[in-house]
């Protein structure tokens, strides 16, 4: 069983929370262009290793944060305050 | 476009058989019953060429097909396959062999239905026993939704010519009597799509008979054997870097099912792509007593029997996106749960192993093949939950492409560059669990 450690809650089975996927930096709707929106939304980098990405903590302090996660190895490094 | 099953087989087989091929009989089994001898290898070991034709990364069904129809149909033979471990070992040897074309998209009807219709004649067109059995396919409904969903399948699949139809639970439980179909379940099943030409294969066998096939028709299969790099110049493919050393080459198709990233990224293509293990479990063989494939969304699970009598569970990907294939006991518990809840009687039953493939979701749930801004650099994957099916028709379409430097009319809606203009194809409602 993946534990993941919530910055509120500790570490906490991984079931408890939702996976939002990769984050990085979201283009300012005013001024973006229609494509860089499709690929801020559809392209990924998958990595396989070191990946930072988003969680929710759906069954315990329902907030997001920030996860570096490695893909391979299901190992946790870090985790970042809410995003 | 050809929709008959003999239209379909004329179409593709053309007359042509190499005598090679001809090797499996009865009565080569009755001869060499009789002198002992050994069977002569279905394909061969090949030193790398410092150049090739086209280069195909990735020896499952998809790569192996493309390489077989690739000589084939087109007689482009001068074809290297090149595949990091053993052919098969990803995710064609690790699906849970089931067979189907009741999609809810016409695109995606048409498309599968051409597999279908492709593996109905496997067999016969490689000279090798696939085992494919057409016992028919149960997709349960437990809502009012997915009827309401099953019933616009049925409609698009009957304008597809494809077979089809929403049925009740007296006619499932005459199908499945081991199903409980009664009212007093968690998830009362209301309804089911049912489609008999659905069903379940050998994966292995497909892998191996169109392996057997290309390296009949001359195409290089190297296993262990590891692209490390593609070499682009000026927007165009030069070659590939292999753990081999180089080979140069005109085009490289890239038909790998969990890796299409990292090897797209090689060319420096970028992909809509994310990919999530998903678990599957096999248990100890017992009599036969399922001849259906039975699915449910609701529950995420889909059961059927082998012709060896174990019962092969597969449930949907797994909750975050990793590349890790390490089981999860999560993953056991909440199958043998769900498989309880559909058929009681199955509570003594054991599982003898469970093991997870790689699948490359994509934001639609349908599958990017065809060129890419790299030119002679084609892609053929982000085939999800969905690629075994599709393997058939896969390598005959992206054959086509690369042949002809375009996209077949058949693939024309799964292109690279649908993302970026916005017009996905939205196959969410059939593909997300089922098979």
């Amino acid at each position: 069983m993946m534990l993941l450690p919530c910055p509120w809650c500790g570490p906490r089975s991984a079931g408890e929370f939702r996976f939002t996927g990769e984050s990085g930096p979201r283009p300012d709707p005013t001024t973006t262009t229609t494509d860089e929106w499709r690929s801020y939304l559809y392209l990924q980098d998958n990595p396989c290793g070191w990946s930072r990405e988003g969680w929710y903590h759906g069954a315990g302090c329902r907030r997001f944060f920030t996860v570096e996660r490695n893909t391979l190895s299901n190992e946790v490094r870090a985790t970042g305050g809410p995003r | 476009m050809v929709t008959s099953t003999n239209g379909a087989h004329g179409q593709n087989g053309n007359g042509h058989r190499p005598s090679r091929l001809r090797d499996y009989s009865a009565w080569t089994l009755f001869r060499r019953g009789l002198d002992g001898s050994d069977w002569p290898r279905a394909w061969h070991d090949h030193d790398l060429r410092s150049s090739y034709d086209a280069v195909i990364i990735g020896g499952g069904v998809h790569g192996l097909a493309t390489a077989y129809y690739l000589a084939k149909n087109h007689g482009i033979r001068n074809v290297a396959v090149l595949e990091k471990s053993y052919i098969g070992g990803g995710g064609s040897g690790r699906n849970t062999a089931i067979l189907r074309s009741n999609y809810l998209t016409p695109e995606g009807v048409r498309f599968y239905d051409r597999s279908v219709k492709l593996y109905e004649h496997l067999a016969a067109d490689l000279n090798f026993n696939v085992m494919f059995s057409q016992r028919g396919h149960l997709t349960l409904a437990h809502n009012d939704s997915s009827l309401r969903t099953m019933h616009w399948r049925t409609e698009v699949n009957k304008l597809q010519g494809v077979d089809s139809e929403v049925i009740g639970p007296d006619k499932i439980k005459e199908l499945v009597p081991y199903l409980d179909t009664s009212e007093r379940t968690r998830y009362p099943i209301l309804g089911a799509l049912y489609h008999p030409p659905g069903g379940i294969i050998r994966h292995d066998a497909v892998v191996w008979g169109y392996a057997r096939g290309a390296d009949a028709h001359g195409v290089h299969i190297h296993q262990k054997t590891e692209v490390t790099g593609i070499d682009v110049e000026h927007g165009r493919v030069t070659g590939v870097q292999t753990t081999r050393g180089r080979i140069a080459t005109p085009i490289v198709l890239n038909a790998t099912a969990g890796w299409s990233t990292l090897i797209s990224n090689m060319a420096g293509v970028k992909m809509p792509v994310q990919t999530f293990p998903l678990q599957a479990a096999v248990t100890e063989p017992v009599k036969p007593f399922l001849d259906t494939v039975v699915v449910s969304g609701t529950l995420h699970v889909y059961v059927s029997q082998s012709d060896r009598g174990e019962l092969v569970f597969g449930a949907s990907v797994d909750p975050f996106a990793s590349y890790s294939i390490r089981g999860s006991l999560e993953f056991t518990e909440g199958i043998a749960g769900h498989v309880l809840e559909l058929m009681p009687p199955l509570s003594k039953m054991r599982l003898l192993r469970q093991w997870a493939g790689l699948c490359d979701m994509t934001p639609d749930y349908s599958p990017i093949m065809g060129p890419t801004d790299v030119e002679g650099f084609y892609v053929d994957v982000g085939w999800g939950t969905y690629g075994f099916k599709a393997g058939p028709v896969a390598g005959e379409a992206m054959a086509a492409c690369i042949a002809d430097r375009r996209p077949p009319e058949i693939i024309s809606a799964f292109g690279l560059d649908r993302f970026l203009a916005g017009r996905l194809v939205g196959e969410k409602g059939a593909a997300a669990v089922g098979h």
